[in-house]
């Protein structure tokens, strides 16, 4: 009996668009941009689309917002090696923040949600500075406090509004507004982390991750890296939260919601950690499915949790990771 | 060579639990020699180094730098001052090319200052300087072998890598930890000339080491260990005479 | 006096709390976030069966309940843990999303509608140094000094417990003494899921089973464990001492409000101070070379 076995080679096209030939000819720009070119045409055109089922619409900006946070996962988890497991902590700090600018001290929408993105940012890096220089697994325990801890906080004390939130928060100018400052933020920082992490500090912060011995024996202060990693990682983060205390013009405790914690890791590990991009696609399955199972209630996290458990035991790949291989890689079945 | 060492190690001792790892260890190196560690399995070599270089805390003991001292700094801090080391478990990092694990020493300050080896630490085309510098150490640029993803390469290659990763901050000092472990008769050929041409460039190397033989090809003194205490020191013909020496790795003759 | 007293019971009932979380980490390495989910698991199982089956005597429901949690958490293992063994962070999120999963199946399915309670032991309450302690309360600490005392037994005179402090010492010697370690984490993790049941059926009764307990339960148990010293039973013991009587004393000279906030200022200040905790060990921190 001949013995077969799989082989995988990177396609013709792949091969030629490295290097200098990548320009040489419109299939190889096509096939380098095409993907590119999808992804940005499909996001920007997604409120015309739904211009005809309304109530979708307001689910794509909230899909956008979790496609945010579903970045700041993956870059902090593959790329520097701390799993944050609150990232409803970044939303709620960013929307209360944003509410705070806003109503008590007045500031308008297009001040308040920077600021807020900025000055959360740099709440959230301080609260978790305390156990940066520690192993990870202190970071993924504080992390998962938080959100939990402050939602309590603001309960039992009754500040900021109480159980009851911010009210009063100013909307946006008009639905396209709404629509397109989420779309335009999440493709912006999708193609600046994506820059971000290969330049040369990026490549220190991934070395952070494989190595952090290594890196301290090259004279680099790890820590002092791991804060600059949460801080971008926060920053991405606030603006979500900021962004959505204007969206329902009111910042409650449900900005700390475990939902925002839960769908971002469920995202990247369905849609393929470590691509960035595996994040939105992931979010763009999760968060309308979502919708659909809202019916059923708080039963929805629990088939997160299922799903999720699933693909860290059984180790999978991830979407992104396996349409990457497919687009480059051809399979055939060689005679050994 | 009347001058201040350059390093000068007094009483570390280091117990781990029950475990006394080292036990009062002191020793002057010189600038510019090739200084030894020997001993058998478990005298605390790796240790000793773990200890000066900060990445495990000390019981008791100094180490003075250039006549300042260090004990108890924070390892990236003495890197920085200008002590290498190469980690004796080899872990490049697995997720990116080859020349790409340089970049990460290239952009330390350490190397910003002094301008890296052959100017790489300055602003600049990092990656341009980091292929040089690996064909520099024997990385074949036609066979495209510093773009390789760096958990692919060869041992022999690692190994050189890691030493490049030291010689990327224009150290001072550099603590070879077992680099000739593992290397075949080839591949040690490869290794020698860098051992060369570092020590030619002016910096002091310590080199922990079990394969003695080419250890003692390029070392000017050497120190011997053992259960952790030193049990001699000087140049290599002189040390391997000892009889505590033989003692230690051969065992001694029991009735 | 009211302090005094009331410092102690609350000491007691966090050190039950979480001493189910530190013997888990401390023998197996996992960090079991299922903790808080199992301990109202157990709480709901107990009220399903005195209440669904007419006639099923209460001390039956408690073993039962108990020992269904203790295999679940085995299951956990088994199935789930095994194969991620080692990975902490992995661990981390899979037993956490376990236990989102058991907490929000519960809310939706079970803990709805209606108030849920599981009655006391003993009815009333007895006047100590003119402090008012109903007798549930008190139970708990006697229940709980006699938990400490034989698990303190159990581990220092039977094989089986010596086999769980050996390898919560030292995983790799014990192995090569041929201890089993899956079937060790096995036990252990069916020890700790026991312990948390144990902990929610005697305390349970003092309030209503509601699913925000849950949430509650892991944050002190974290919280208690990380100030403690991660895998230190003495320092879990002493450091659920501590924040119990932080609490009772912001209670009594600030607010009622203000647990939580102990709880996470305490973190916080351990993690800056000695992130090892009480008695935890720097070395598994710094020295990984």
């Amino acid at each position: 009996m001949e013995m077969m076995r799989k082989e995988r080679i990177d396609r013709g096209l792949k091969v030629r668009t490295e290097g200098l030939y990548a320009i040489s000819s419109y299939r190889e720009i096509l096939y380098l941009m095409g993907p590119r070119l999808l992804l940005i045409v499909g996001v920007l055109a997604l409120p015309f689309i739904f211009e005809l089922a309304p109530y979708w619409k307001r689910v794509i900006n909230i899909m956008f917002v979790y496609a945010l946070l579903a970045l700041s996962f993956d870059f902090l988890a593959n790329y520097v090696g701390l799993v944050c497991l609150g990232g409803a902590f970044l939303t709620g700090v960013g929307g209360y923040f944003s509410a705070i600018y806003n109503v008590y001290l007045s500031f308008p929408t297009y001040l308040a949600i920077p600021c807020a993105t900025i000055t959360g940012a740099a709440f959230c890096t301080l609260c978790l500075i305390p156990c940066l220089p520690l192993r990870g697994v202190y970071f993924a325990i504080v992390t998962l406090m938080y959100p939990l801890l402050f939602t309590r906080i603001i309960e039992a004390l009754d500040i900021l509004g109480g159980t009851n939130g911010i009210t009063g928060v100013d909307g946006f100018a008009n639905q396209y507004v709404e629509h397109y400052i989420i779309i335009l933020v999440v493709i912006g920082f999708l193609f600046a982390m994506r820059r971000f992490v290969n330049q040369d500090i990026g490549l220190v912060l991934r070395g952070v991750k494989d190595n952090d011995q290594s890196v301290r024996a090259s004279g680099i202060d790890v820590t002092r890296m791991k804060i600059l990693a949460v801080f971008v990682a926060s920053l991405i983060g606030c603006f979500g939260g900021a962004y959505m205390a204007h969206l329902y013009m009111w910042a409650g405790i449900s900005l700390f919601a475990l939902d925002f914690s839960i769908i971002p890791i469920a995202s990247v590990v369905i849609g393929g950690g470590g691509t960035l991009v595996g994040a939105l696609i992931g979010s763009f399955i999760l968060v309308p499915l979502s919708e659909i199972l809202r019916a059923f209630g708080t039963f929805r996290i629990v088939i997160y949790c299922i799903i999720l458990t699933g693909f860290i035991v059984f180790k999978s790949e991830g979407l992104m990771i396996f349409m990457q291989r497919k687009y480059h890689q051809f399979e055939r079945w060689v005679k050994v | 060579m009347s001058e201040e060492p350059i390093l000068s190690v007094k009483g570390i001792s280091k117990s781990f639990g029950g475990l006394k790892a080292l036990m009062d260890v002191s020793f002057d190196v010189q600038r510019g020699e090739v200084f030894g560690i020997i001993g058998p399995n478990g005298s605390g070599k790796t240790t000793i180094i773990n200890c000066i270089t900060g990445f495990i805390s000390t019981l008791a003991g100094q180490v003075y730098f250039k006549g300042k001292e260090i004990t108890g700094w924070k390892p990236h801090k003495i890197a920085d001052a200008g002590i290498a080391r190469t980690f004796q478990i080899m872990r490049p990092y697995y997720s990116l090319p080859a020349y790409k694990n340089l970049i990460i020493p290239l952009w330390s300050p350490r190397a910003r200052k002094t301008g890296g080896w052959r100017g790489g630490g300055k602003h600049g085309d990092r990656d341009t300087v980091a292929v040089d510098i690996l064909e520099e150490i024997g990385f074949e640029r036609d066979s495209r072998v510093p773009y390789k993803l760096s958990s692919t390469l060869p041992t022999g290659y690692q190994k050189r890598l890691e030493l490049a990763r030291c010689m990327a901050l224009r150290p001072e000092i550099i603590f070879c930890d077992e680099v000739f472990s593992g290397l075949s008769m080839s591949e040690i050929a490869g290794m020698l000339p860098l051992i060369e041409k570092m020590r030619d460039e002016g910096i002091t190397l310590i080199m922990v080491e079990h394969r003695l033989r080419e250890l003692f090809r390029v070392a000017t003194r050497v120190m011997a260990l053992n259960f952790g205490e030193k049990i001699t020191e000087g140049e290599p013909s002189f040390v391997i005479e000892d009889k505590r020496v033989r003692e230690a790795y051969l065992g001694t003759e029991e009735v | 006096m009211h302090i005094i007293i009331y410092g102690i019971i609350n000491s007691i009932t966090l050190s039950l709390i979480s001493l189910g979380f530190t013997l888990v980490y401390s023998i197996s390495r996992v960090p079991n976030f299922a903790h808080g989910a199992l301990y109202i698991l157990s709480g709901y199982l107990v009220w399903l069966f005195i209440n669904k089956f007419a006639g099923f005597p209460y001390p039956f429901a408690i073993i039962a309940a108990i020992g269904l949690t203790a295999v679940v958490g085995a299951l956990i293992y088994r199935f789930i843990l095994i194969r991620i063994r080692g990975m902490e962070i992995s661990e981390i999120i899979a037993t956490y999303a376990i236990g989102l999963a058991i907490l929000e199946g519960l809310r939706w399915g079970g803990l709805r509608g209606g108030t849920f309670t599981l009655p006391t032991f003993m009815a009333g309450s007895v006047n100590l140094f003119d402090v008012s302690v109903d007798y549930q309360r008190l139970i708990i600490v006697g229940v709980g000094i006699l938990t400490f005392v034989s698990l303190y037994v159990f581990t220092r005179y039977t094989k089986i417990g010596l086999a769980l402090r050996g390898i919560a010492q030292d995983e790799r010697a014990a192995m090569m003494l041929g201890i089993n370690s899956d079937m060790t984490a096995i036990v252990s993790l069916a020890i700790g899921s026991a312990l948390s049941g144990f902990a929610a059926v005697l305390l349970l009764p003092l309030g209503n089973i509601v699913v925000e307990t849950g949430y509650n339960v892991l944050i002190f148990a974290i919280a208690v464990c990380v100030i403690g010293g991660l895998g230190s039973w003495g320092g879990t013991i002493v450091a659920s001492f501590v924040i119990g009587f932080a609490q009772i004393l912001t209670e009594a000279f600030i607010s009622t409000h203000y647990q939580m906030v102990v709880a996470l200022l305490a973190i916080i200040v351990t993690l800056l101070v000695k992130p090892s905790g009480i008695f935890g060990k720097q070395k598994e921190l710094e020295e990984r070379v």
